[in-house]
């Protein structure tokens, strides 16, 4: 059973979104995700200044079994991107809700957080 | 149905990740292979490997049909224990597997071969033996289990979980040779690249010994560290890096086919029609310059034409992405690799790329 807070949002691809309550969001992938994939190797993130819209994809964890392409789960410019992940991937594996954390984001849209699945929403389809 | 190994319960206490592998269950890594990459290079790490296939060929005729049926010559195996890496081909000279075979008496002789073309190995070896008409005999042993512990300290934690009279018969042993001694076949032969012994041993005894190397500090490890390590080592995977499309002069492995004197064997003549041809393909080694992961199957660019990847992984010892692949004849120096549509530079070299734990010169 993977961990799942109860006080972030998800979307079904597994990327899961922190309302810094400020205008801001963090973003990074489940605990769930980072168990299938397995040991991270390289992180490709965006670039601070780029714009995406909600669903597109931003981002690429490559692990010792795949690629996979990260999806922004909400729309907005990135402010900051996690430049740890650069020499230590496997925070990615270790801590994927805190220092594992992948870039940071300027919401332009908070309403689009509620559109998202929360914690019971995702256990039930990430565990099904 | 999944089969399991003796082992399968320790796999679980260990926190292994279970997938399937051939039709067994078996532990893909016990949290991050990694990790256990990094233990076998450093340290002492165990796989287990009980689901290859061990066969004993027995009888008079044994060493003559070997000669036949083996692209390697057994004539090499002289001394008892010594053993031999070999492919067994086809009448086109296509690699039907590989193997290591064990010279324990001249009526006795081991073969260990995968676990993935078990079925196909044992038909080829009973119809070849039939229809020569050797009179020899094939038992396989499937009561048996098989642990193989790798890594420089491999060997001194095996000593110290081994019985007096077993241990007495280890000490001295040379490398790529076996005894056989109270239950227990030892070989020091294994697929990193490290020191180390594959043990056969049987099933009943297996979960024991495995918990005396786990309190000797071996630390298990499972199939993604099996495959990083091999790769790294420059060792072949049968079914990626070769099949029975492809002989063994083609991918790296004409070091194992002995034709320097008149020996026939299965697939002679057509290895010395491809040589006299002129040989049109070779395997390799790449290594990525930047950023990224090869993996089987990518396409490769030459200056001589394309090619593609056998074999592909991150190196954890290199920090690096390595692959073989089969690429034209000719070709050298630097290349591209298409990875998810971007083609990237790579360099061809020549495997090994990890020996003695360190990096080969020029990686």
């Amino acid at each position: 059973m993977s961990d799942i807070p109860s006080e972030l949002r998800y979307r079904e691809s597994h990327e899961w979104v922190r309302d810094e309550g400020d205008g801001t969001a963090v973003i990074g992938i489940s605990d769930h995700a980072q168990e299938a994939l397995g040991d991270m190797v390289f992180v490709e993130l965006p670039e601070p200044g780029m714009s995406y819209e909600q669903g597109e994809a931003c981002a690429v964890v490559e692990s010792v079994k795949a690629a996979s392409d990260i999806y922004a789960p909400v729309t907005g410019e990135v402010i900051e991107a996690n430049s740890q992940l650069e020499d230590t991937p496997e925070l990615v594996n270790t801590d994927p809700y805190g220092e594992g954390w992948l870039f940071r984001i300027q919401l332009s849209d908070a309403s689009e957080l509620d559109g998202l699945l929360d914690a019971d929403a995702y256990a039930e389809q990430a565990e099904s | 149905m999944s089969r399991r190994t003796p082992l399968y319960d320790a796999h679980v206490a260990a926190g292994a990740k279970l997938v399937d592998f051939v039709g067994w269950e078996m532990p893909i890594n016990y949290g991050s292979q990694l990790d256990e990459h990094h233990q076998v290079r450093s340290d002492a790490g165990m796989f287990d490997v009980s689901h290859m296939t061990v066969v004993d060929v027995r009888g008079r005729e044994t060493r003559q049909f070997l000669s036949r049926l083996l692209a390697n010559d057994v004539a090499r195996l002289q001394q008892p224990g010594r053993a031999l890496y070999s492919c067994m081909l086809n009448e086109s000279g296509g690699v039907i597997d590989d193997l290591i075979t064990y010279f324990m008496d001249e009526e006795w002789f081991r073969m260990v071969v995968n676990a993935a073309t078990r079925d196909k190995g044992l038909a080829w070896l009973e119809r070849q033996a039939h229809e020569s008409d050797f009179r020899i005999s094939f038992t396989e042993h499937l009561e048996m289990a098989m642990i193989a512990v790798q890594g420089p300290l491999a060997r001194d934690k095996v000593h110290s979980c081994l019985p007096a009279d077993v241990l007495d018969e280890v000490t001295g042993l040379k490398s790529f040779s076996a005894i056989q001694k109270s239950g227990f076949f030892i070989g020091r032969t294994g697929y990193t690249g490290e020191e180390g012994y594959e043990i056969v041993l049987p099933d009943r005894q297996a979960a024991a010994f495995w918990d005396r190397l786990l309190q000797a500090g071996v630390k298990p490890c499972g199939l993604g560290a099996r495959d990083t390590l091999r790769l790294e080592a420059g060792m072949h995977l049968y079914g990626q890096d070769m099949d029975e499309d492809v002989t063994p002069l083609e991918c790296g492995l004409g070091w194992t086919v002995a034709m320097q004197n008149d020996r026939d064997f299965i697939g002679r003549a057509a290895l010395e029609k491809q040589k006299a041809d002129g040989l049109q393909r070779k395997l390799i080694g790449l290594v990525l310059e930047g950023r990224g992961v090869l993996r089987p199957g990518q396409k490769v660019v030459t200056a001589e034409g394309e090619g593609v990847t056998t074999s592909g992984s991150f190196s954890p010892s290199l920090q690096k992405a390595i692959a073989l692949a089969r690429i034209p004849f000719a070709a050298s120096g630097e290349c591209e690799v298409e990875i998810r549509g971007k083609r990237l530079p790579a360099r061809i070299v020549r495997p090994p790329f990890v020996r003695n734990g360190k990096p080969c010169e020029g990686m």
